[in-house]
């Protein structure tokens, strides 16, 4: 059974479907990209999943998380799914975390709800090994701040390990290297990549970045305003593009390696 | 700068409270005893002289900055608690209950203070200090959840938010741990506001007759009661006059400063 299905998605407002008719599935331990520029519904496709959709948007079709059906389903049903099935990443780790709390206590959150009355010193310790498992120095220093007493990639990190805290068994990552800064997002990139073969989960990562997507995905969905255009493993999309828009997506990433390597 | 805010609104509302503290152990004289001339100036034994019944003035002002700090006090925890209460549902609330309930805060806020002190009043056959603090509690409790519901909207509307339900949590839990702190800043600052606008708001309900009832004169009382006399006994409306005005000015600063320490992000703790 797929871990994730996902059969003609629509999200709309109501007056105006901003999805139409998205379908793919996501087995255990795959990779797949949702691609496509701003607007395409990429984003939203991904919030669709775990049933966390802005208010005002709706969803129809089937989403199927782990054997049960998202659309429709009450808020209270699908918090048992929530960061213990499927955890996500978001695109700005600054408004990610809640400004007012201080990191050690946010990560304590997911890890509390993992196992189960986790208090004293065996807190600390997961508060520790979850902070060394991202790559984190200084981890005392960390867990004693507040957001924004650390920096960007810092933040990233975080999310990340509180994201992994409950154990997933899907990671949804929206864009999230988009709001650091060029030498932060490889790092944190690695850092994901490395993170979800060594424990085989499944990602849905979503970026309109084709070299990345390239680099972690093994399948890519490409997205155009709210429509699927191609799909297929990410060699034979990138190397043999069908569809129109991916071979324009596709060139302008070219343009835009030429541009850089002409300017160097 | 902002340091000074606080310790100067600390040191003005420190004031207030020890002359209240004070009044409950001790008093210059017997506030109901007649012990000088009536209307008489400052003196040795009067430094604010006395009032038309010959009570000692000063003792009747000491005492009233207790009225006005259990109004303040009362009015702020009654009208914080419903309107934080009722601010916290209407954001959370369907479409229909949340118009239904800011339609209702309009309503409330649209309603004069001193409309609805007599309206309470009336309910309650006489004037009290209880029914000055329900009154402005209730009015005040409009303008809180009016306040809350917005802020509550616009901390829901953050990534925390989504972060937080992401990971799964209830929302009870969300409520504690993200919206009611990330209010707290502004919230306890406009708490602090309404205080002062509460003591004005005691005061002017007295001066009308509709507050507390003597021995227990409140400092708008003793306004009203100076106004007769305002040509023959000046100093009698200088001191009520300055003492509401410390304690406003005071809980003011501290509302400034407040709001400085409570925010993480304005350095307040560097």
């Amino acid at each position: 059974m797929s871990l994730l299905s996902v059969r003609d998605l629509h999200v709309g407002t109501g007056a105006r479907d901003l999805v139409h008719g998205v379908s793919f599935d996501l087995e255990p331990g795959q990779r797949l990209g949702l691609v496509g520029e701003s607007g395409s519904g990429k984003s939203l496709t991904a919030m669709a999943v775990t049933g966390l959709l802005a208010p005002g948007l709706r969803a129809r079709g089937s989403i199927l998380l782990d054997g049960q059906q998202v659309i429709g389903a009450r808020d209270r049903a699908l918090r048992p799914l929530r960061g213990r099935v499927a955890a996500t990443v978001f695109q700005d780790p600054r408004a990610a975390l809640d400004p007012l709390m201080r990191i050690g206590a946010q990560l304590a959150v997911p890890l509390r709800r993992h196992g189960r009355g986790l208090s004293g010193d065996a807190l600390n310790r997961a508060q520790l090994a979850a902070l060394e498992q991202v790559a984190l120095s200084d981890p005392e220093r960390i867990l004693r701040a507040y957001p924004h007493e650390i920096s960007g990639g810092q933040r990233q990190r975080i999310c990340i390990a509180m994201a992994l805290a409950c154990r997933p068994r899907l990671l949804i990552a929206d864009e999230p290297t988009t709001a650091l800064d060029v030498t932060t997002q490889a790092e944190v990139l690695d850092l994901l990549d490395a993170l979800v073969r060594d424990q085989g989960l499944a990602l849905l990562f979503i970026s309109h970045d084709l070299p990345v997507v390239a680099r972690i995905c093994e399948r890519v969905v490409v997205m155009q305003q709210g429509v699927a255009v191609e799909e297929g493993p990410v060699a034979e999309v990138f190397g043999t593009p069908q569809h129109a828009y991916t071979q324009g997506l596709l060139a302008a990433a070219r343009r835009l390696d030429d541009a850089l390597e002409g300017g160097a | 700068m902002k340091r000074l805010t606080l310790w100067l609104g600390l040191v003005l509302v420190g004031l207030t409270v020890a002359v209240a503290a004070l009044t409950l152990v001790w008093t210059p004289y017997d506030p109901t005893a007649m012990v000088g001339g009536r209307l008489a100036g400052p003196s040795w034994e009067h430094w604010a002289g006395t009032d038309r019944l010959g009570r000692d003035y000063l003792t009747q002002v000491m005492i009233g900055a207790r009225i006005a700090l259990v109004v303040g006090v009362g009015a702020v925890l009654l009208g914080g608690v419903i309107g934080t209460v009722v601010g916290v549902i209407a954001a959370f609330a369907q479409r229909w209950l949340d118009d239904a309930l800011a339609a209702a805060l309009d309503i409330l806020i649209a309603f004069p203070t001193l409309l609805l002190a007599m309206l309470v009043v009336a309910a309650s056959d006489r004037a009290s200090l209880g029914t000055a603090v329900l009154a402005i509690g209730i009015a005040l409790s409009a303008i809180v959840a009016r306040l809350v519901r917005i802020l509550t909207k616009r901390v829901l509307a953050q990534d925390f938010i989504t972060a937080a339900r992401c990971s799964g949590i209830g929302w009870g839990r969300i409520v504690l741990a993200h919206v009611l702190p990330n209010i707290l800043p502004t919230l306890s600052v406009a708490l602090a506001l309404q205080f002062g606008l509460a003591v004005i708001a005691e005061a002017s309900l007295s001066y009308l007759g509709l507050g507390a009832p003597p021995p227990n004169a409140s400092w708008g009382h003793l306004l009203q009661q100076a106004q007769s006399t305002v040509f023959t006994a000046p100093f009698a409306v200088v001191l009520p006059g300055v003492a509401l005005v410390v304690l406003v000015l005071g809980i003011n600063f501290l509302a400034d400063g407040l709001r400085d320490v409570l925010d993480p992000e304005q350095g307040g703790r560097a």
